[in-house]
């Protein structure tokens, strides 16, 4: 049987605005979606852990997902360990589909949760990519 | 004008508790207590951002943790924040055995609870360091 790495999906953190909110609801959907063949891990504990944490991106393929510009967790992945396989830049998307990002940061409305779906369902895609190609 | 006290959730998205932390930080900050709380990304923290570094040594901060790891206070400690009081969702559970959050993505009825019992709190906790 061929047993094929489960893929590191890793959102920014992002609590200061709603595109973190966006990144990370966007992410839990993916990874509720391809329960078996994802891992995650909170971006501040891989940042300050050590080799363990460190490890995480080693031995899975990773997507990076950013709320912004800042990119805080492609450049941890790729600092600590090895640069992440695809890299979402969720602000970026937003303009590319041209939609606005969210209102609230607290709980997304309609809109934000149509975005959301949207967002898990290329995250998704890109996991049965990378596992394919792995 | 005094710099807002920041609440400072850990960033926890495996478990309830992280989004249990983080829900209540925004009913403060969005809500309840708009005007005297704010908060920092804590990714960007432990980046080294220079201005979010510089906003956590100026203002009084609050960590809220959702498991032992302690991934707010102790990144806000390392970073050099003033950190004035924490919490930690674990204790609130321990406190309401009857409720037992399930969910993480979006909270449930009894995560929406303890979200709500700790934002109280936390407001409470502001109020006191801001004498009123």
């Amino acid at each position: 049987m061929d047993i094929k790495p489960k893929v590191g999906v890793v959102s920014c953190s992002g609590e200061c605005c709603s595109l973190g909110t966006l990144s990370r609801i966007a992410t839990r959907l993916a990874l509720e979606e391809k329960y078996d063949q994802t891992v995650t891990i909170c971006l501040p504990l891989f940042l300050a852990g050590e080799t363990e944490e460190h490890g995480f991106a080693k031995e899975h393929p990773t997507i990076s997902v950013d709320g912004c510009g800042k990119l805080c967790a492609m450049k941890a992945i790729t600092k600590y360990s090895k640069k992440p396989v695809e890299s979402v830049n969720v602000e970026e998307l937003l303009r590319q589909w041209g939609a606005k990002a969210p209102d609230g940061r607290r709980m997304l409305d309609s809109e934000g949760l149509k975005l959301a779906n949207r967002l898990a369902k290329l995250l998704a895609e890109r996991v049965d990519t990378i596992q394919e190609a792995s | 004008m005094a710099d807002k006290i920041l609440v400072m959730p850990c960033s926890g998205i495996g478990k309830p508790f992280g989004s249990i932390g983080r829900d209540a930080t925004f009913r403060v900050c969005d809500d309840l207590r708009r005007d005297m709380a704010d908060t920092v990304c804590l990714s960007l923290l432990v980046m080294g951002d220079t201005e979010a570094k510089r906003r956590i040594s100026s203002s009084k901060c609050i960590t809220v943790d959702g498991c032992p790891l302690a991934c707010s206070k102790n990144n806000v400690g390392r970073s050099g924040g003033n950190i004035v009081a924490e919490f930690r969702v674990m204790d609130l559970l321990r406190e309401n055995r009857s409720l037992k959050p399930r969910t993480v993505t979006f909270l449930d009825e009894d995560g929406e609870k303890l979200a709500s019992v700790l934002a109280d709190r936390i407001a409470a906790k502001v109020d006191e360091l801001e004498g009123k």
